[in-house]
């Protein structure tokens, strides 16, 4: 039975990852680190685990050393958050290319500049296309149990994919939740060792990420994207597993209050806790509004997506990131573009709201709610932007 | 998962190995680089001194030592950089253009 304990977020993350049996964990140990990376680094000097932990010299050199720790058959962690992301990003392409099952911890803060170290989903966003599986937790416990479920989710062998989840920079990561932390004895029954489809030695000669001519490029890609949409069915499976086992249970989509609703909310990561208070203060003043929260990022959720928004008229969508000069938040594009030939879709309004640590209360989102019936058109808005 | 079944090279998409691994070491002598030349060297074995500096400045390693002890290209890998020529410093190797 799991343990009831009061903890930062941040420090539960490492908990968990200590109890699945990592074989290497690659950090850049500074700003812009985390707990997540400084406690698993006391777990490790402390013996607690019996893990190499690399502490390297750039962000770009820690996903590098995951790749090739991963590559050699061993179970491998990371954590980073913001600019630490952004150095990565010419890696993570990479390491789903070669089908390497990492999983990273990412504290998600706006990326510069200007500089500012707070919480939005800027620093994600540009790595939507990096091809690794991407999902978003709410609260301390779904942190941990989300952390040790990436593992199975990254190393089964009809997935192969590395990993991201997403933790709210200082909403989450920061603040001393309650929550359950799971016995080794259940995690060793969860999360079996990692058996790698295959691994460098010497041994057993074989050659990873080697080069594609034009002739044989596009029949990668497709092999790439084939096994990030296949993913979601063993995702789910793994979710189901875990909620047989734990009690917990995790969805692709998950929904409150969505039934009938006329008017529903969309969030993505820890907003959708306070949406919640705001969904149960707006049906108390008798309006028909429900909330949509997406856990999984890549692959995109569509068709549970589209069976908890059917019937609804109107679909909030709340992007902590903007693409400038385009067509608003890139939670509500996604959404705009699947939802594009749907005959009674709902009408989609975005907000972009919640950038750099801007707090979003529960009165910010009944103020949405409101707004969003007056704007006719499906353009975004910036949310609680001064104009004068 | 399956390994792809031993075939020169995959093809169709799904004949791609996961992570484009290669299970057979040392394969990639089966492809042919010198489909990609331009120009060729040639070697003038009256100014050649068997020296083997090309030899050690080949970025493709396809240059080995004959019985009469001149370095050659292999053509079948030789992409036709040129570098050989341009290290060979007594003018023994020129760049001859492929159509010529």
């Amino acid at each position: 039975m799991g343990k009831r304990v009061g903890m930062e977020v941040a420090i539960a993350a490492a908990e968990a990852v200590a109890l699945c049996n990592i074989d290497v964990a690659a950090v850049y140990p500074i700003t812009p680190q985390s707990h997540m990376a400084e406690h698993l680094a006391d777990i490790v000097h402390d013996g607690r685990i019996d893990a190499e932990f690399i502490t390297v010299e750039s962000e770009h050199s820690s996903i590098s050393a995951c790749a090739g720790a991963s590559a050699a058959g061993a179970r491998v962690y990371t954590a980073t958050s913001s600019q630490g992301l952004m150095l990565m990003h010419e890696i993570l392409p990479i390491v789903s290319a070669m089908r390497l099952p990492v999983v990273m911890g990412n504290a998600n803060r706006a990326i510069s500049g200007p500089l500012n170290i707070w919480n939005d989903h800027t620093d994600i966003m540009p790595q939507r296309d990096s091809g690794w599986i991407c999902m978003f937790s709410e609260n301390g416990q779904e942190v941990v149990d989300m952390s040790i479920q990436s593992f199975k989710i990254a190393e089964h062998p009809d997935v192969m994919l590395p990993v991201v989840l997403n933790i709210d920079g200082f909403q989450l990561t920061h603040m001393i939740e309650p929550l359950e932390m799971p016995s080794q004895k259940e995690v060793n029954r969860f999360l079996p060792p990692r058996k790698p489809f295959a691994a460098l030695h010497p041994d057993n000669p074989l050659s990873m990420g080697c080069f594609n001519m034009p002739d044989i490029f596009t029949e990668t890609m497709k092999a790439k994207d084939t096994a990030l949409w296949n993913s979601k069915s063993t995702i789910i499976k793994i979710w189901d597993e875990w909620g047989k086992q734990f009690g917990r249970y995790y969805k692709p989509v998950e929904t409150y209050k969505a039934d009938g609703a006329e008017t529903l909310i969309l969030t993505m990561g820890s907003m959708g806790e306070t949406a919640s208070i705001a969904v149960d203060e707006l049906r108390k003043a008798g309006a028909s509004v429900g909330l949509v929260k997406l856990r999984l990022w890549r692959p995109f959720p569509v068709e549970e997506l589209r069976a908890a928004t059917a019937g609804a008229k109107t679909l909030i969508v709340m992007d902590r990131a903007i693409s400038f000069g385009g067509a608003g938040g890139p939670v509500a594009t996604e959404i705009k573009s699947f939802f594009f030939h749907d005959r009674g879709r709902p009408r989609i309004v975005n907000f972009i709201m919640g950038l750099g640590g801007r707090d979003v209360a529960v009165d910010d989102f009944m103020a949405m709610v409101e707004r969003a019936d007056k704007i006719k058109d499906e353009t975004y808005e910036f949310y609680g932007v001064r104009e004068s | 998962m399956k390994k792809a079944k031993a075939k020169k090279w995959p093809e169709a998409w799904k004949e791609v190995n996961p992570g484009c691994m290669v299970f057979i070491p040392g394969n990639a002598s089966t492809y042919k680089t010198g489909t990609w030349r331009a120009q060729r060297p040639i070697l003038d074995e009256k100014k050649c001194i068997k020296c083997g500096i090309c030899y050690v400045f080949c970025p493709e390693g396809c240059i080995s030592q004959n019985e009469e002890g001149f370095f050659k290209a292999d053509l079948d890998y030789c992409k036709g950089c040129g570098i050989c020529a341009h290290e060979c410093w007594p003018g023994a190797i020129s760049m001859l253009e492929e159509e010529e």
